[in-house]
């Protein structure tokens, strides 16, 4: 794995400097004490302009190392949230503290050191003419040297599977592929924090067993992994914690055992839990259960 | 109206190997059948030969014959076909035209460029946009809707037009949960008002539940094909690419512990019935 130079909580403070165009350098200023550490949310509202209000006070932190899945239906305001953590969007009120880094007075392109974000549609997102060169300009554009960004295409490329397409043109790989293409030139930038809105959207098995790994090797190299996913068997499988957001608020925030046990509320969010916790649901048992194990046990068929 | 592919072997332009490799498969009229496999499988490829777009937009070498309601899809037209075939492809962004200002415009395209008249196209595309929970949105711009709404924005622009066979290229791919149980009720409807229909989905629990026929494809060869419960029921499924749905697994795994000799439902509530009996809860 990559030394960023940023190591969990024990870094004291890292000091980055982006260039701007104009030639000033913009600084984030990395605190990473332990109050500091991770993603804090005061009381997010944001609201589009012409008026529709998205997130309406959402309050969480997010600690280093986490892995933590974002669901509910389109609309609930996902995607708006995920904006707000690298500082795409700006609340309208309330505050965004990523590292104890206020997002208000940082560009996107500061904070992008920091937290990595892949697109839903990679189509937003891929413009070069080869893979490679793809995956590289992250690394490039934070200024690494070239045998650093070589290294880091490569390692990138091996999380999500597609060493073998490193030679081609993005836009003669199929959807699905395009969008891991996508995601390993985010995860190359080797930031902290890397949020995926939708990674498994239209990824066959195969596909799908790969973001798996992915999400397990990224945390353990020590990184806070946020996925957006209407998979719910997905995230019940591969994430710590489960966020459920419905109408712009918070509904359920715990582990997939506390979110998932809770039908009423996530039909709220529009959401369906795991295959194996309806079942258990069905068949009338007290206790949450996520997979085809833990279901036999708990009815005594083990 | 019924689908015959006959030893299709197709490659596209450019390319070193073929993407359909002497493919046979015969959808019989009223069928909802199901293409499952990896990404790469061929399954968008073999969509594509059904709605002619293979060869006729996308050129190539094709070997065999692909038959839509006795025609042969080399010997129509993309127009007359038209009339015979919808195509909703798995990316939204490929289907819309661009060249509409609203949603009713867009729904209304196909409908337009078959000469229908005024009066008929308003209803047809009304009653399109109903189906789909469009019509509130109709005076927008099919560029504002979410991926979600744009996804039924094309299966829409198919419905209005109406023809026999319908084909979806994993038309849930972008949709949220509830958005893929209304595009299933949505083709579960049009299976009962007897279209015939060729899916390529992921989402097993659904071609599980729904498929008359399901075809299992790997490599652009057709590894398996037959009833959902024997296809979905193979014990190399997963080594093919394809996940079985949680809850068959279940009850695969009461038969193995030699609890239960019944079938493998095709449903969830079907499972549960038989997680039922074995517990006897």
């Amino acid at each position: 794995m990559q030394a960023t130079g940023i190591k969990g909580t024990a870094a004291k403070t890292t000091a980055a400097a982006t260039a701007r165009a104009d030639g000033k350098s913009e600084t984030v200023e990395r605190a990473g004490s332990l109050d500091t550490a991770g993603i804090i949310l005061e009381d997010v509202c944001y609201e589009y302009p012409g008026g529709v209000a998205a997130l309406k006070g959402i309050s969480l932190r997010i600690s280093q190392n986490e892995t933590v899945a974002i669901i509910g239906e389109n609309g609930a305001g996902k995607t708006t949230l995920a904006k707000h953590l690298n500082g795409l969007l700006k609340p309208t009120s309330g505050r965004v503290f990523v590292d104890g880094v206020d997002t208000r007075g940082r560009t996107c392109a500061a904070m992008a050191r920091l937290v990595g974000f892949v697109f839903q549609n990679p189509d937003d997102q891929l413009f070069q003419n080869q893979v490679f060169k793809e995956i590289a300009f992250g690394p490039r554009n934070l200024g690494y040297p070239a045998d650093k960004v070589e290294r880091l295409v490569k390692w990138a490329a091996g999380l999500v599977g597609i060493e073998g397409l490193l030679e081609r043109h993005p836009f003669d790989l199929a959807l699905a592929q395009r969008k891991l293409v996508a995601i390993a030139s985010v995860v190359a930038m080797d930031t902290p924090y890397v949020i995926l809105d939708e990674p498994t959207t239209g990824q066959d098995y195969p596909g799908t067993q790969k973001l798996a790994t992915l999400v397990a090797k990224l945390h353990a190299a020590g990184k806070t992994v946020i996925a957006i996913t209407h998979d719910m068997e997905f995230a019940a499988a591969h994430f710590a914690r489960v966020i459920a957001l419905a109408g712009g608020r918070v509904i359920l925030d715990g582990t997939p055992n506390e979110v998932f046990s809770r039908p009423d509320e996530l039909a709220m969010a529009s959401v369906e839990p795991p295959q194996m916790a309806r079942l258990g649901q069905r068949l009338g048992l007290e206790e949450c259960v996520l997979d085809q194990e833990a279901l036999l046990r708990a009815l005594g068929l083990v | 109206m019924d689908i015959v592919v006959d030893s299709l072997t197709y490659t596209y332009p450019g390319q070193p190997g073929p993407a359909l490799r002497d493919v046979s498969l015969e959808v019989r009229s009223g069928e909802l059948c199901c293409l499952v496999g990896a990404n790469g499988a061929g399954k968008s490829t073999l969509c594509c030969a059904v709605a002619g777009f293979v060869p006729h937009f996308y050129r190539g070498e094709m070997y065999g014959a692909v038959l839509v309601g006795g025609q042969d899809t080399v010997q129509s037209t993309i127009g007359e076909l038209a009339r015979r075939v919808g195509i909703v492809f798995q990316n939204p962004f490929d289907q819309i035209t661009g060249a509409t200002l609203t949603v009713f415009a867009e729904v209304a395209f196909g409908l337009e460029n078959l000469g229908t008249p005024r009066e008929e196209t308003v209803a047809r595309v009304e009653g399109a946009l109903r189906r789909v929970g469009l019509w509130e949105v109709r005076d927008r711009s099919p560029f504002e809707l979410s991926g979600g709404q744009q996804q039924r924005l094309a299966i829409a622009s198919v419905l209005a037009m109406d023809p026999p066979v319908i084909v979806l290229d994993e038309a849930t791919s972008q949709l949220d949960p509830s958005g893929t149980r209304e595009v299933w009720q949505i083709v579960a409807n049009l299976y009962e008002s007897g279209k015939t229909l060729l899916v390529a989905e992921h989402k097993m629990e659904y071609v599980a539940r729904h498929a008359t026929k399901v075809v299992l494809m790997e490599g652009g060869r057709v590894v398996a094909s037959g009833p959902p419960s024997e296809v979905l029921g193979r014990d190399d499924l997963e080594a093919h690419g394809v996940g079985r749905p949680p809850f068959m697994s279940v009850v695969r795994a009461l038969r193995e512990k030699g609890l239960w000799d019944g079938e493998v439902p095709l449903t969830l509530e079907g499972a549960a019935e038989v997680l039922r009996k074995v517990s006897g809860r």
